[in-house]
C-alpha cells in the first residue's frame, strides 16, 4: 500500500456524474457532485432516498453497472490517483485494500454458505497471497478487535448463526481486515435496534481512532451523522446542495432542504404539537425540475430560482449552500406556501401536502431507475 | 374513569418450535409473556421495544389475526377471542390495522379504487354511486387526488401507498387501528407527513391507536401513554412525558440513551448495552433483561424473581425489583439469594 505523502486530502471527487441510461430517459442520478475527504476523518453524506447519495458512494468505488455509467470528465482522486481511469483490475486492488465498504444489510453482504472466518480469510488471501493458516489467524484476530467474543468459535460460525448486530461486526471486520485507508459505510446501522446501532457506532470510532481512517458514512439519520461526523454532505437531487461542519449545520443550516430535514425530524425531550414537513417528494432523476431542484418544495423559492440553477454559494469557513438565498438573505423572512402545495390546492383537496400532478411516466421512470440502481454493487470481495 | 375500549390482560403466544421425523415439538418461541394494557376511547397508546420483542405479534393477536395461547382481549364490552366467525368479522369493522411496508400490504392487482372499497362491500357499508361517493371523500381525507382511484398501487410512492393503507382502514370507519411501524420504512419528510395525517384523523374522527414502533422520538410525538416491551413482556408502562423525563426500567434507561440526537454539541451519558437480546425460545429466568441490566443493585434476586409490573410513581408502572419502591420485600429478594437492597437509580434524567 502507497501512502505516498500526507499532504492533501486522501479523496478529492471533482464532477462526478453518474448517469443511468433506462428506457424512460437518462436518470442523472448524480449529477456533478463534487466534495473531499481529510485523512483520519469521518464525513457524513445525507439525504433521503433517491436524492443520489448510495449511487455516489457506489461510484467511489466504481461499482456501477449498466445501464449506469460513469460519465467521462468525472474524477475519483484517491491518494493522487484518479480511479476513474484505472483499468477493472487495478480497481478490484483498490477495493478492499484501499477502500473498505460496510453495506446497509449485513445478511446480503455475507456469503450464506461460508463460515464468517473463510469469508474474511479470502478477503487476505486474494489481496495478499500467503497460506491459508495464516489469513485465518488474521482474520480470527479481526474478529477479536471488532468486539466479537470467543473469535475462534465465532470464525467458524455461519452468517445466520449470527445476530444482526454480530453480522454487522463481521462485515465491519471484513471492510477493515487489509487496514484500508478510507472505509465507506452505506447505511451502516439502519437495519439494526437502536441499542445495537449504539454498539456499532462506538465501535466505528474506536476503530478510527485507532487505525486513524477516513470514514464517508452515508445515512439519513441525522442523529447518527451529528453523534459520528465531524463534516456533513446534504445531497438533493443528484447534487451536493449543502456543505459543512457538523455544529455548523445543525446550528445554522442555510439551505431550505436541510432547515426541512432537521425541522422534520422528531426528537426525543422536544414535544411540538404538529410536526414540520417537506411537502411533496423527490422528483424522477429522469426529470430534474430546471432552476433550483428543491423549487417546488421550497417555502422560499421565487422567479430567480426557476431561472438561473444555483451556484454552490459560500456561506461562511467551510460551509455552502446551494442556494439564492446567499445572496438575497432578506426573503428568508417571508416563506409562503411551497409551489407543490399551491398545486395541490387548485386540485381540491382536502388536505394538502401531496405533490401536484406529474407525469405517471416520469414517475414510473422514477422507480424503475431506482430499482436498477439499487443492486448494482453486489458481490464485491 | 372513563372504561377503556380495549382491554388486554394476561396475553400469551407461544409459537411452538417442532423438530425430528414426526414432527414433534421441541420448545416454543415465547413471543408474548402476559401482556397486560388498555387502551382508552381516542387515545394513543405507543408500544415500542427492539425488534423480536413481541411487539407486532401483540398487536395481531388483539385483532386476532393470529389466535393467542392465553389471555383475554375486551374491546367496545366484548370478549374478543370467544367470537365467533360471524360475530369476529362484524367486530373488525371496528378494528383496523395499517402495516409498515407500504409495498406488500397492498394487493399489486387491485386499483385504488377496488381496495378502499373493499370493506365497504364485504360490511355491506354502500354500494353502487354511494360507494363510489365515499371513496372519493375518503382519499380526499387521506390527501390523496381523487383521480388516483383508478391507478395501480405501483404507480405510487411509499409515503402514497401509506395513504391508501391508511384510507382502505378507515372506509369500515373504525374506532380503533393498530399503526404496525406504519412510518419506519419512510423518509424523514414523508415520515411527518404521515404523522400529522394520523394526528389530523384521530382528532376529526376520534380515533384509538396502538402504535406500534421502534423510534422511540415518533413514538413520543405521537403517544399519549407509551408501553416498552422486552423479550415479550412489558417492562415499563407510563405516559409518555413522565416516561421520557425518567425512565425507571433500566432496559427503557438504556433505551433512550441509546437515541442519536441531532446535536452535536449534545454531552450524554450513554448506557451502551451489551450482547445481544437472548432468544425469545430461551428465556432467561427471573427478569428477562437481567443478562444486560446495569442497575447497581443487580443481584442473584434478579435471576429468581419475575418482576411484577408495579406502580413506582402514580401512573407510572414498571417491572423491576431493584427499584424502589418495589411490593416485592426484601425478605423475599434476600431469601431468593438478593444481596443488594434496591435503590432508586436514574442514571438518564432529562434525555436532552
Amino acid at each position: 500500500m502507497a501512502h505516498d505523502s500526507t499532504a492533501g486530502p486522501l479523496l478529492s471527487v471533482e464532477d462526478l456524474r453518474t448517469f443511468f441510461y433506462t428506457e424512460a430517459g437518462v436518470a442523472r442520478a448524480v449529477d456533478g457532485v463534487s466534495f473531499q475527504i481529510g485523512r483520519g476523518e469521518t464525513v457524513g453524506l445525507v439525504g433521503e432516498s433517491g436524492c443520489g447519495k448510495s449511487v455516489t458512494a457506489f461510484s467511489l468505488i466504481r461499482l456501477i453497472r449498466p445501464p449506469g455509467r460513469i460519465e467521462p470528465g468525472s474524477r475519483i482522486v484517491f491518494d493522487g490517483r484518479d480511479l476513474a481511469t484505472l483499468s477493472e483490475s487495478e480497481m478490484r486492488k483498490v477495493r478492499g485494500e484501499l477502500i473498505g465498504f460496510v453495506f446497509q444489510e449485513p445478511m446480503t453482504a455475507l456469503n450464506p454458505v461460508f463460515t464468517v472466518g473463510d469469508q474474511i480469510a479470502e478477503v487476505v488471501r486474494v489481496h495478499h497471497g500467503g497460506s491459508k493458516q495464516e489469513a485465518w489467524v488474521r482474520a480470527v484476530k479481526m474478529l477479536e478487535t471488532v468486539g466479537i467474543p470467543s473469535p475462534e468459535q465465532r470464525a467458524h460460525e455461519y452468517p445466520h448463526q449470527l445476530s444482526g448486530g454480530m453480522r454487522q461486526r463481521v462485515v465491519i471486520a471484513m471492510a477493515l481486515v487489509l487496514n484500508p485507508a478510507l472505509v465507506i459505510a452505506d447505511e451502516p446501522t439502519t437495519a439494526l435496534d437502536v441499542t445495537i446501532q449504539a454498539q456499532i457506532l462506538e465501535l466505528l470510532k474506536d476503530l478510527q481512532q485507532k487505525f486513524g481512517t477516513s470514514i464517508l458514512l452515508i445515512t439519513h439519520d441525522l442523529g447518527v451523522v451529528a453523534e459520528t461526523a465531524s463534516r456533513v454532505i446534504v445531497m438533493y437531487g443528484g447534487e451536493v446542495v449543502e456543505e459543512a461542519t457538523v455544529e455548523e449545520l445543525f446550528k445554522k443550516a442555510h439551505h431550505p432542504y436541510t432547515e426541512g430535514l432537521l425541522n422534520a425530524m422528531p426528537q426525543v425531550g422536544e414535544a411540538k404539537e404538529r410536526l414540520n414537513t417537506i411537502p411533496g417528494t423527490v422528483p424522477p432523476p429522469t426529470a430534474w425540475p430546471k432552476g433550483c431542484r428543491f423549487r417546488d418544495r421550497c417555502p422560499y423559492s421565487w422567479d430567480r430560482c426557476e431561472a438561473e440553477h444555483p451556484p454552490l454559494y459560500s456561506i461562511g469557513e467551510g460551509h455552502v449552500s446551494r442556494c439564492h438565498l446567499a445572496e438575497e438573505p432578506q426573503r428568508r423572512a417571508h416563506p409562503h406556501k411551497p409551489i407543490v402545495e399551491q398545486i395541490a390546492d387548485e386540485g381540491g383537496f382536502a388536505r394538502g401536502s401531496q405533490k401536484g400532478e406529474r407525469d405517471v411516466a416520469a414517475e414510473r421512470a422514477a422507480v424503475s431507475a431506482r430499482v436498477g440502481s439499487s443492486d448494482k454493487g453486489k458481490g464485491i470481495s | 374513569m372513563t372504561t377503556p375500549l380495549l382491554s388486554v390482560r394476561g396475553l400469551v403466544k407461544h409459537f411452538p418450535i417442532k423438530g425430528g421425523v414426526f414432527g414433534k415439538q421441541k420448545g416454543a418461541v415465547k413471543a408474548v409473556n402476559d401482556v397486560s394494557f388498555d387502551v382508552m376511547p381516542s387515545e394513543t397508546l405507543g408500544l415500542v421495544g427492539e425488534s423480536g420483542c413481541g411487539k407486532s405479534t401483540t398487536g395481531r393477536l388483539v385483532l386476532r389475526l393470529i389466535e393467542a395461547t392465553a389471555g383475554e382481549v375486551t374491546f367496545d364490552g366484548e370478549n374478543v377471542f370467544q367470537l365467533g366467525a360471524g360475530d369476529l368479522r362484524r367486530m373488525r369493522r371496528r378494528m383496523q390495522i395499517v402495516f409498515q411496508d407500504p409495498f406488500s400490504s397492498l394487493n399489486p392487482r387491485m386499483t385504488v379504487d377496488a381496495i378502499v372499497r373493499e370493506g365497504l362491500t364485504i360490511h355491506k357499508l354502500a354500494e353502487g354511486g354511494e360507494a363510489d361517493k365515499r371513496v372519493k371523500q375518503l382519499l380526499e381525507e387521506v390527501g390523496l387526488r381523487p383521480e388516483y382511484a383508478r391507478r395501480f398501487p405501483h404507480e405510487f410512492s411509499g409515503g402514497q401507498r401509506q395513504r391508501i393503507g391508511i384510507a382502505r382502514a378507515l372506509a369500515v370507519e373504525p374506532k380503533f387501528i393498530v399503526c404496525d411501524e406504519p412510518v419506519s420504512a419512510l423518509d424523514v419528510s414523508v415520515q411527518a407527513q404521515v404523522i400529522n395525517l394520523l394526528q389530523d384523523l384521530q382528532r376529526d374522527r376520534g380515533l384509538a391507536y396502538l402504535f406500534i414502533a421502534h423510534d422511540l422520538s415518533v413514538v413520543e410525538h405521537i403517544a399519549d401513554r407509551v408501553a416498552v416491551m422486552y423479550l415479550g413482556r412489558i417492562v415499563e408502562l407510563a405516559k409518555s412525558e413522565d416516561l421520557y423525563r425518567e425512565p425507571l426500567m433500566p432496559y427503557t434507561q438504556a433505551l433512550l440513551s441509546a437515541v442519536p440526537v441531532p446535536q452535536p454539541s449534545a454531552k450524554r451519558s450513554r448506557i451502551v448495552l451489551t450482547g445481544d437480546v437472548p432468544s425469545p425460545a430461551n428465556l432467561p429466568p427471573g427478569c428477562v433483561f437481567h443478562p444486560r441490566c446495569h442497575h447497581p443493585a443487580k443481584d442473584a434476586a434478579c435471576t429468581a424473581i419475575i418482576p411484577p409490573l408495579e406502580e413506582k410513581a402514580p401512573g407510572h408502572l414498571v417491572a423491576c425489583i431493584k427499584q424502589t419502591p418495589t411490593t416485592v420485600t426484601w425478605e423475599q429478594q434476600q431469601a431468593a439469594g438478593g444481596t443488594k437492597r434496591p435503590e432508586r437509580y436514574l442514571p438518564v434524567l432529562a434525555t436532552t
